[in-house]
């Protein structure tokens, strides 16, 4: 196990550099004059252009350039944004709650639902059930989430006032933050009616960040409960006069979530990507939208930032998705010595 | 009174291309001590017709049988909560691929003490003592520890042990052994077939064994049914089968054997394949790869014809009044 | 009478008949599934309405009109009579959903060929030569991999400028990975087999084991992972076009519409609505005919 747990580190070291390598090479490729676009300064004279030059490092040789930044990043140096000159790993933090909140509840949704409705299709394999279900989950696979998600405001907000429009709270209740996660904070400052608030602006992102991973979770269930159905222990669990509760929830799902698992771990890039549109929409406080407004006001330095910490943060995901593959597959946790 | 009783079994399943029969008009009778083995090649539905009593088959296959009763009780009205008070317990069932039937993700302990729990409410030290005892009467060495082993920590021959086990946990009534040492090494195959048969001697249980070895029946069984693309065609006590087979089948199977063939050059064989979905013959299902076949044999379906010694499905039965 | 239909094909054309008949098998499995077909009929109906688009449209896409701005859908009213409105700026919206499909499948279309074409040939090569080439390449494609598409999309469109051809070229860049991939494990899965060492032993070279012998026995995992790459090629397109990095206005592109008509969405809802559902369609339909042709040229899937 820990052999294996090693073996997976290894292999995240070469794309650690070929991700540090992209976004160093994001900022050379950049069209224009490197040291404008990253000054944001304009009609610089040919003096400050010199000292700007100097101070960015842009006139030492590429692979000392290279080498500094990844000496830089290993020491938590993410570099510093043009437009408000703060550190942008401080940015990073700042906003990455709000994302991991709308994530994580996001990826709730869609594992507490696409889970048992994947088993569900599988032992009704061929019924109506199955196919209603299939076919949900595809228009769910299908859907272009931006426009999913103007089209549950235009509903829910617009015609129904059910729900609000944007943003993570009320601007009616001022909660001190703690931890960054406004359902915990809301919680915490036993302001009243703030954790209801926090939690009717979350419904909407929710789903529309969770419907993708939803639909690809059932679908994947599915198929991996049916290829598990056809093994020889699941009869074997059936032939010991099991109920059926026990032979599809424990003997067949426990090997079916072995695939199930890495199924949703590999969500988290969807995720990512889901969130970049879906916070744009509901203008969301979180990394998604932070990264659109720096592409937008050129802040280079914090899409480059942005774009490490987010592949950081999935091979991490990653890593943790594979260590937990080889806790519950036994084979990998119990080698023969 | 026998303990298992059934008559006119048929299992139909439908596929794309219609409806194919692979069980058709199966009598057996099984009483409380009986060893009877089932032999047959591969599809003759011998397989089937025990998942069939089981209840075991997928829901393509349509059952039906004239009686089904087991131990008093009619299989074919059962509910299913009600069969599953009997299956496990009473009659229990081990199959051709130890290796694939084990649940790779849990341990041999859980598996076996899932059996004791369900069907006999045993708490969890009882359990433990129980596993044991079952490990060590199949013969597994430091069972204690073996307990806390995955499937996959087993050899093919360890884990068809873990199975039998499994099966006698509740002390059946009937154990149905579906070819249970086909995959396995030909040592072990051997070891295997003396353990079940040691076992049914000493719990005074009923033993099925089904299989496509003459050798295997040979040295177990007392009764055998010989199956051949779902039909009975053969049933006798094994010393008159061996030595005086009725249908042609049996007889074609048994010269078959390399150990009755030592004279001759050539080890016979059957030519031809057991008759599939689409190309059953009209008449005998056998007429098309039988030597003793005659005109009126593709003609009418041939009944179960019952003797002093058994039964057997033929027209034209191989005779040995002339040889005294 | 049809049953000559088969006997009259000249000894000549027997190479051609025996596509044919493979075809005809393939049409076979595939029609099974009704949806599939579904998929593929609709998939026709736009390919159709995107090539007759001059003809079908009632109005031109770019035209405004002035006395008609928001106007809701109407069908048949005698001032201002657009079936699906139009928008702020008094544009049909039919008009532009209708030549946006000739973006959203061009986009699609071009994705994958770029895909296919330099896909094949990295995968090919890192099969062929193995070794460290092999390793190069695949690192190469695994960074691409760890970092989100939509985000490498985005970052590779601020490098090359927004627009909907930089957004064709950075959707094939993020999905290139797959393409490899697919290509370089069933090239190496094949290239052990036996027919691949008779042509070697025949003296063939290089490029004709690489691409005449070994290439056309990959292409069914291929054709599928093709088909479903031009859906999310098309809804990544529109995301892009929703951000403002991928085809600009006044470009009738299906994001882009929705885009530009965003803040109408409470006032005038349905010039938000029909862009939408017209890539949810699109989509949808080539989802269907995916699944469907997975299940037909997939012969592991089949028995499912």
């Amino acid at each position: 196990m820990f052999a294996f747990i090693l073996n997976r580190i290894a292999l995240l070291v070469p794309i650690f550099f070929g991700v540090t390598l992209v976004s160093f090479g994001f900022i050379r490729m950049l069209p224009g004059d490197p040291v404008v676009a990253l000054a944001g300064e304009r009609d610089m004279t040919p003096e400050r252009h010199a000292e700007m030059m100097a101070k960015l490092g842009l006139d030492k040789p590429a692979w000392q350039q290279y080498l500094d930044y990844v000496w830089n990043l290993l020491h938590g140096d993410f570099g510093t944004s043009v437009l408000t000159n703060r550190p942008i790993l401080d940015e990073f933090m700042e906003l990455f709650p709000a994302t991991i909140e709308l994530g994580v509840t996001a990826m709730m949704l869609a594992v507490v639902i696409g889970v048992p409705i994947g088993i569900f299709a599988a032992v009704k394999r061929g019924t109506f059930y199955d196919q209603g279900i299939m076919g949900l989950s595809l228009v769910g696979y299908s859907m272009p989430i931006f426009w999913w998600g103007l089209l549950l405001i235009i509903l829910f907000s617009g015609i129904w006032g059910l729900t609000p429009i944007s943003g993570r709270i009320s601007f009616l209740y001022d909660v001190p933050t703690v931890t960054g996660f406004l359902l915990i904070d809301t919680l915490l400052s036993g302001e009243e009616g703030a954790f209801a608030s926090a939690m009717h602006h979350m419904i909407l992102p929710t789903i529309v960040l969770g419907t993708i991973p939803l639909a690809i979770i059932a679908r994947q269930t599915r198929s991996a409960m049916l290829e598990v159905l056809s093994e020889d222990y699941v009869r074997t669990a059936r032939a010991k006069g099991l109920s059926p509760l026990r032979v599809y929830g424990l003997h067949a799902l426990r090997n079916a979530m072995i695939t199930v698992i890495t199924v949703i771990g590999l969500q988290v890039g969807t995720l990512m990507a889901g969130a970049i549109l879906t916070e744009t929409i509901f203008s969301w406080p979180g990394i998604g939208k932070w990264i659109i407004f720096s592409v937008f006001s050129r802040d280079y330095y914090a899409v480059q930032g942005g774009l490490v910490l987010i592949a950081m943060i999935i091979m991490a995901v990653n890593l943790i998705v594979d260590v937990l593959y080889g806790l519950i597959n036994p084979r990998i946790l119990h080698t023969s010595s | 009174m026998s303990l298992l009783e059934i008559r006119n079994l048929s299992v139909e399943f439908q596929t794309v291309s219609g409806s194919f029969r692979a069980v058709d008009g199966v009598d057996l009778d099984i009483k409380e001590t009986d060893l009877l083995s089932i032999v047959g090649e591969s599809g003759s539905g011998k397989s089937v017709s025990m998942l069939a009593l089981m209840g075991l088959l997928p829901w393509t296959a349509n059952v039906t049988a004239d009686k089904m009763e087991f131990a008093g009780l009619d299989l074919r009205t059962i509910s299913n909560r009600a069969r599953r008070k009997i299956i496990g317990k009473d009659i229990s069932m081990i199959f051709q691929e130890p290796m694939s039937s084990l649940n790779p993700c849990f341990t041999v302990g859980f598996q076996i003490g899932e059996s004791l729990k369900q069907h006999l409410g045993l708490g969890g030290a009882a359990r433990k003592k129980r596993s044991i005892e079952l490990l060590d009467l199949v013969g597994i060495p430091a069972p204690a520890e073996r307990l806390k082993a995955f499937p996959h920590q087993l050899s093919g021959g360890m884990s068809q042990r873990v199975m039998i086990a499994m099966a006698i946990a509740c002390n059946p009534k009937l154990l149905i052994a579906d070819e249970p040492s086909t995959a396995l090494d030909v040592t072990i195959q051997a070891q295997i077939i003396d353990l079940l048969v040691d076992l049914q001697n000493e719990k005074g249980m009923a033993l099925v064994l089904i299989t496509h070895d003459m050798g295997v029946v040979a040295e177990t069984a007392k009764q055998v049914i010989v199956m051949y693309a779902g039909q009975q065609v053969e049933q006798q006590e094994v010393d008159s089968l061996f030595a005086k087979p009725r249908h042609p089948y049996t007889h074609a199977l048994l010269n078959a054997l390399p150990e009755r063939s030592l004279h001759l050059d050539r080890l016979p064989t059957i030519e031809g394949v057991v008759p599939g979905a689409g190309d059953r013959p009209p008449g005998c299902l056998f007429a098309p790869r039988c030597e003793f076949v005659q005109d009126d044999c593709s003609q009418n379906i041939p009944g179960l014809q019952a003797t002093e010694l058994g039964a057997f499905r033929c027209f034209h039965p191989i005779d040995y009044t002339g040889q005294g | 009478m049809s049953n000559n239909a088969v006997d009259s094909i000249p000894a000549g054309n027997r190479r051609t008949s025996a596509l044919r008949q493979s075809l005809i098998e393939f049409w076979y499995y595939f029609s099974e599934s009704k949806t599939a077909v579904i998929g593929l009929a609709f998939l026709v109906g736009i390919i159709l309405m995107a090539l007759t688009a001059d003809v079908i449209a009632p109005h031109d896409p770019a035209v405004q009109y002035r006395e008609c701005l928001e106007q809701p859908p109407t069908w048949g009213a005698e001032k201002c009579n657009f079936a699906f409105g139009t928008d702020y700026a008094g544009r049909d919206m039919l008009s532009r959903i209708i030549y946006g499909t000739r973006l959203s499948l061009v986009a699609g279309g071009m994705v994958v060929i770029l895909c296919l074409s330099i896909g094949i040939v990295f995968g090919v090569v890192a099969g062929y030569f193995r070794g460290w080439v092999d390793i190069a390449i695949m690192r190469i494609m695994d960074t691409i991999l760890s970092v989100p598409g939509l985000l490498m999309a985005l970052v590779l469109v601020a490098i090359l400028g927004p627009g909907l051809l930089n957004a064709m070229i950075a959707i094939s860049i993020t999905y290139l990975p797959h393409f490899v991939r697919l290509t370089r494990s069933s090239y190496i899965t094949e290239s052990t087999k036996e027919y691949v060492i008779a042509s070697k032993v025949a003296g063939a070279g290089k490029f004709r084991i690489m691409f005449i012998t070994i290439l056309p026995n990959c292409m069914a995992p291929l054709i599928v992972q093709a088909t479903l790459s031009f859906s999310t090629a098309i809804l990544d397109t529109a995301a892009l076009g929703f951000l403002g990095m991928g085809a600009q206005p006044p470009a009738p592109e299906w994001g882009t519409l929705i885009a530009e008509n965003r803040d109408l969405m409470l006032s005038a809802p349905w010039t938000v609505t029909f862009p939408g559902l017209a890539i949810l369609l699109a989509v949808l339909a080539i989802n269907l005919m995916g699944d469907g042709l997975r299940d037909a040229l997939d012969p592991k899937m089949k028995r499912s």
